[in-house]
């Protein structure tokens, strides 16, 4: 079966812009950088490939039924999510959109990293909202798996930061 | 690099092996370390504990999925609804949680493994689970140096700290060597580079914590004195791993095919 209308690649990653973390309803799972691929055959069935964060997300069955959702509206036939470690996420990942809305959202920002996570980019870690590097680590494990916890000793505040992983 | 499909018999059932010890672990230990939820020492640590359990648990359920996808059953079936003997996870994840210096030490020794365990797996010619060790690796960077942390702190506390810290290490330390009790498999993992073996990981795990626990001021327990706790692996367990079961699998029993 031929379709009319082939479905291009682009069209479904605009529609994954509109599939946010639930956690941090700014980011998309795009810019999260949890896509991992996209693949529509000539019939418009949609495979899309995604890896968690972290391995115990549990927001990660809550994107993948938002999915489904979200590109059900383009005229696709089907739409399947496979969550699997064929790509394995880390923070270098999240877009420079991402980090943008990381800042945004009150996030101080995991710092780039050449694969090896050291305790330095845990330490002075810029407050995200009065920008002082005078900071302290105050836990590497914070509400969600994601994030630390830090304290600002300029402006008196604590702070949590997207974990560099 | 091998897939699932690239496995004979004897392959395919050594690596189904080491996937349920590794995997029973992270759950029963997970499940343990969700108990510090509301009772941690300090705020922080009950973060930290309930975080880590959230791993484990996430850990044990790619590792399970793993096995589900090499013809196991589903994860949720595999993890509750075996008999306690078929669980093949260690004694030292079995006990309860006790007072905090133990479960301190406990995820100390345990998860020093599982950084040296997950870093060798990630070069395992078994790909998909090369894969996943990938992704462990990095989690666990964070349970480490939580660990070495607070092993320091409290080590070079003040008043009845370090005593009981040392204690702990004294309860914790043969239960941690059964972390590598050998399976009948241990040459097949080796000599397809599926595993380097249990006996080259707790070399290299002794390498690590030593100097950690030296470092403290902790006296290093006489290894060579010391029973280590096996069992486990085999499906012989301490008495503490049937109760946690059981509670466990309390409501997941009330109606095992509701629908959540």
């Amino acid at each position: 079966m031929k379709v009319k209308y082939k479905i291009d690649e682009n069209t479904v990653r605009e529609k994954l812009h509109e599939v946010m973390d639930p956690e941090i309803p700014k980011i998309s799972v795009v810019d999260l950088g949890v896509i991992t691929g996209i693949n529509i055959d000539d019939e418009n069935n949609v495979s899309i490939t995604m890896t968690p964060t972290f391995a115990g997300c549990p927001a990660i069955e809550y994107m993948k039924n938002d999915i489904v959702e979200k590109l059900s509206t383009l005229e696709v036939r089907d739409v399947k999510v496979d969550v699997n470690y064929d790509v394995q996420w880390n923070s270098n990942m999240i877009t420079d959109k991402g980090r943008e809305m990381l800042k945004e959202s009150g996030f101080a920002l995991p710092g780039k990293h050449n694969g090896l996570v050291q305790i330095e980019l845990l330490q002075n870690v810029e407050c995200p909202f009065c920008g002082s590097k005078n900071t302290d680590l105050r836990s590497t494990f914070g509400p969600t798996q994601c994030r630390a916890i830090h304290y600002c000793n300029n402006c008196l505040q604590s702070f949590e930061q997207f974990k560099p992983v | 690099m091998n897939g699932i499909k690239d496995f004979t018999e004897i392959q395919t059932e050594a690596a189904k092996n080491l996937l349920y010890r590794l995997a029973d672990d992270q759950l029963i230990l997970g499940h343990r370390n969700s108990e510090w939820t509301g009772l941690g020492p300090i705020l922080e640590e009950d973060i930290a504990f309930s975080s880590m359990a959230q791993d484990k648990l996430g850990h044990s359920q790619a590792l399970y999925q793993l096995l589900h996808n090499m013809g196991e059953k589903d994860p949720d079936t595999i993890a509750f609804t075996r008999k306690v003997n078929e669980y093949k996870c260690c004694h030292l994840v079995e006990y309860p949680i006790g007072e905090y210096d133990f479960s301190l030490m406990r995820h100390f020794l345990f998860d020093m493994s599982e950084a040296i365990r997950f870093n060798m797996l990630s070069s395992s010619s078994f790909e998909p689970l090369a894969k996943i060790a990938k992704k462990f690796k990095g989690e666990l960077k964070y349970h480490t140096m939580h660990a070495v942390t607070w092993i320091n702190q409290l080590s070079t506390g003040s008043g009845e700290s370090p005593d009981r810290i040392q204690k702990s290490l004294d309860v914790c330390f043969p239960l941690a060597l059964g972390i590598f009790e050998p399976s009948e498999y241990e040459e097949t993992l080796i000599s397809e580079k599926i595993f380097f073996g249990e006996k080259a990981l707790q070399e290299k795990w002794l390498e690590a914590v030593i100097p950690v626990l030296k470092n403290a001021g902790l006296k290093i327990p006489d290894i060579e004195n010391i029973t280590a706790a096996y069992g486990g692996r085999e499906g012989i367990h301490t008495e503490y791993l049937k109760p946690l079961i059981d509670e466990m699998t309390e409501v997941y029993k009330i109606d095992t095919g509701a629908e959540w």
